[in-house]
């Protein structure tokens, strides 16, 4: 099963290293990883998602927060947490059928980044299952090309598991 | 404040770290750190392998506590110290190793005797560093004996590019440490756990402590003999766990598992409470984990979060340093011992008493022999000997397990064994760290004589630095646990397991400067090992062994642990039903 995993993790080479490491040694394939920076530059948050057995789901978290790098880690596979995913896909398009694209990119409020004169790229933010729509829906206009960031996800407001660093907080310690 | 090189910079901060000698190995890269080493007063033991050079800082640490020091060059130094850092992480041994790596402006290009070494210990250590700035050096190294030590020890690699060892940087000495925000220490256990833990306790009718190496490495020996006096309850060990307890002790049972007594097997299936303390519930222990330990509730005391639950439920898991909870314990189960009702009390010494009956009934036995030396004759030999306060250090298979099963311990730290890897070619190396951390002490390597022939070359390490160990081989000519294992699960096919063309022990040791001697019947025995104790310096005895013996108990890997074997086939087996 799939297992959503949010990190708090020191910004410090090979943190993303000794992560996956305890994934991949387990033989747990990732299925999407990201990481950037926080507020504070000494801190990176990462989201994972990897096929999980439910057995294994409470020690791999275990030994996940052993890590001397990471910070925090909590499973938000069950809880209600705001995922999302970016996509950019390219979809090349006759002449005639062009408008229609757009019709479709305003539907899923996607954005048109790059256009050709064979071609459309569009940017689009949301849950998988949106993405998983729209990609479909361009496929019957022609061949697509498409890039995804994977699943970044952030715990709602009242559950707030990860101590994420404050703007308000990081802007005191930066003097 | 003085400008130091970075090779300077790393001998201070050993030094300033407490760490009394290195076990190391010179190369191209590290060649500034022995330039300062040429005339520096830190203790320098040159070994003959980078592998042995990790396994006998382990020996060193196994004796002391402190973090033992071994130390590489890049590419294949760095490389041969995985096995030993995998042994040490497994029994969460503490091990700082300094690596030598290329140079910053080398890194990437396939340069001559470059490895991965960060990556490559990644998985091997408990926590690595690559060091490319003279000026983190001081601190990294004070981080990487923090690491190594505390809370659940293992070991911690520091690479260092040899552009940062001949680099400059201002050095103080002093160390400030800064805050390692994703290392927790959970040392005292909540009040909750431990009041929820004696209630546990009191409710047991059939109580069994079963206590492992973190008892040695948080030192609560005392603590776990009050413990077990306090519940008037027997106690296992596994192997890490040996001298934990005094072996004389009358609670004390023996080591429980694959090939531990029929007692402490029994008595682990039977308990209604399973106390494990510093324990990881190992296949080597445990057997098939649903027959074990069926009918009791488990209460787990580990430093470790990711230990509780992991390969047995705990019912009540409590993390926390083994001193420090067994402390807060004792005093809380003092304070309430009235809570125990006179019935409970006596179903709980009739169960004592049970215990101690099987174990009085079916001691560790074997047949004896007037024409050959059975191996657990020898082990009982060594015993008297060793006097239960020697070091004995112990390579891995037959001997291991019959040293294990007849050796008595009065203290921690005197048992060291590659319990979790299980490497062979650990008992010696091992004897030359324990030997140098504990000069005064008598120290023993009881090796088989497959783990001898990967331990030759330190014969060299032993004799140029005049450590008097004594070298034990147990020699049955053959690697005795993978024909065990052959003739009782692979139908007798003994398959590459004759170790044919075994030097002669006293030429060996002649030839490297030291006294060794062979001896093959037991009436000679006696004289054999009198012969090699009363040698001041060290000793190699090459003891042939009847070559056909099984380590027995023995619960059959996935097997029920009540369904050990108890004797070999030919003397009527029984297999012993759990009930």
């Amino acid at each position: 099963m799939q297992q959503l995993i949010s990190l708090l993790v020191e910004n410090k080479a090979g943190a993303l290293m000794r992560v996956a490491g305890v994934l991949t040694s387990r033989g747990y394939n990732i299925e999407s990883l990201t990481v950037a920076k926080t507020i504070d530059p000494t801190l990176s948050i990462m989201t994972i998602v990897a096929e999980v057995s439910e057995q294994g789901r409470e020690l791999l978290i275990k030994q996940i927060s052993r890590l001397v790098n990471v910070v925090k880690a909590v499973d938000l596979s069950e809880s209600r947490a705001v995922r999302r995913e970016l996509a950019l896909i390219k979809v090349f398009v006759e002449e005639n059928r062009r408008a229609a694209v757009l019709t479709e990119a305003q539907v899923f409020r996607a954005h048109i980044v790059d256009a050709s004169p064979n071609s459309y790229t569009l940017e689009v933010t949301g849950s998988q299952d949106k993405l998983n729509a729209l990609i479909s829906l361009l496929r019957s206009y022609g061949p697509v090309e498409m890039i995804r960031s994977g699943t970044m996800a952030m715990a709602r407001a009242k559950h707030n598991k990860l101590p994420v660093p404050r703007f308000s907080e990081s802007a005191l310690s930066d003097g | 404040m003085a400008l130091l090189s970075g090779a300077q910079i790393l001998l201070e901060s050993l030094a300033r770290e407490g760490a009394e000698a290195v076990f190391g190995y010179p190369g191209g890269v590290t060649l500034p750190i022995y330039d300062v080493l040429y005339d520096h007063p830190l203790r320098h033991v040159l070994v003959r392998h980078e592998q042995n050079a990790v396994f006998a800082a382990e020996g060193y640490a196994r004796a002391t506590g402190k973090a033992g020091v071994c130390m590489a060059t890049s590419g294949p130094g760095a490389t041969n110290l995985t096995t030993g850092l995998v042994d040490a992480l497994m029994d969460s041994i503490p091990v700082v190793a300094i690596t030598g790596q290329v140079p910053q402006a080398l890194i990437g290009r396939d340069a001559f005797q470059e490895a991965d070494t960060f990556g490559i210990s990644r998985s091997a250590t408990k926590h690595n560093y690559l060091v490319k700035d003279v000026r983190e050096l001081s601190q990294t190294i004070h981080e990487a004996f923090y690491i190594a030590i505390s809370g659940r020890p293992g070991p911690v690699l520091v690479d260092i590019t040899k552009d940062v060892l001949l680099a400059e940087a201002p050095y103080s000495g002093q160390q400030a440490m800064e805050p390692l925000r994703g290392y927790r220490l959970e040392v005292e256990p909540t009040p909750e756990a431990v009041e929820r833990a004696v209630e546990f306790l009191w409710n047991a009718e059939r109580p069994y402590i079963y206590a492992g190496g973190g008892i040695i490495s948080s030192g609560a020996s005392e603590e776990l003999v009050r413990f077990s006096e306090l519940l008037e309850a027997p106690l296992a060990h596994t192997v890490m766990g040996l001298g934990g307890m005094p072996a004389g002790h009358p609670n004390y049972i023996s080591m429980l598992g694959m090939h531990g007594s029929y007692a402490a097997n029994l008595g682990i299936t039977h308990c209604d409470a399973l106390i494990g303390l510093g324990v990881r519930f190992d296949d080597r222990v445990t057997g098939r984990l649903d027959k074990f330990a069926p009918d009791a509730k488990v209460l787990h005391v580990d430093i470790d979060p990711a230990e509780i639950n992991k390969n047995r439920r705990a019912d009540l898991g409590v993390v926390g340093d083994a001193r420090a909870v067994l402390k807060r314990l004792n005093e809380r189960l003092a304070e309430t011992r009235g809570t125990l009702g006179k019935k409970r009390r006596q179903t709980r010494l009739a169960w004592m008493q049970h215990i101690r009956e099987m174990k009085r009934e079916h001691p560790f036995c074997y047949q004896g022999s007037s024409e050959e030396i059975k191996p657990q004759c020898l082990m009982e030999k060594l015993d008297e000997i060793a006097g239960g306060d020697s070091i004995v250090t112990v390579d891995v298979g037959q001997h291991q397990m019959w040293a294990a099963q007849y050796l008595r311990f009065n203290a921690p730290r005197l048992w060291q064994s590659s319990s979790g890897l299980g490497s062979m070619g650990f008992g010696v190396p091992a004897a030359v760290g324990a030997k140098v951390a504990c000069p005064e002490r008598q120290v023993i390597a009881i090796v088989g004589d497959g783990g001898f022939m990967m331990s030759i070359p330190e014969l060299g390490t032993i004799a140029s630095n005049r450590l008097p160990v004594k070298i034990i081989v147990m020699n049955n000519n053959t690697l005795g646990m993978v024909r065990q294992w052959q003739e009782l699960f692979y139908d007798k096919r003994y398959s590459e397991i004759d170790i044919t063309s075994f030097p002669d022990a006293s030429l060996l040791a002649a030839s490297f400067g030291i006294t060794g001697g062979s001896v093959a019947s037991p009436e000679d025995l006696d004289d054999a090992l009198q012969h090699a104790f009363a040698e001041p310096g060290p000793y190699l005895l090459n003891v042939q062994v009847a070559p056909e013996e099984c380590v027995y108990p023995m619960v059959p890997a996935g097997g029920a642990v009540s369904e050990m074997i108890l004797q070999p086939e030919s003397q009527a087996a029984e297999a012993v039903a759990g009930d």
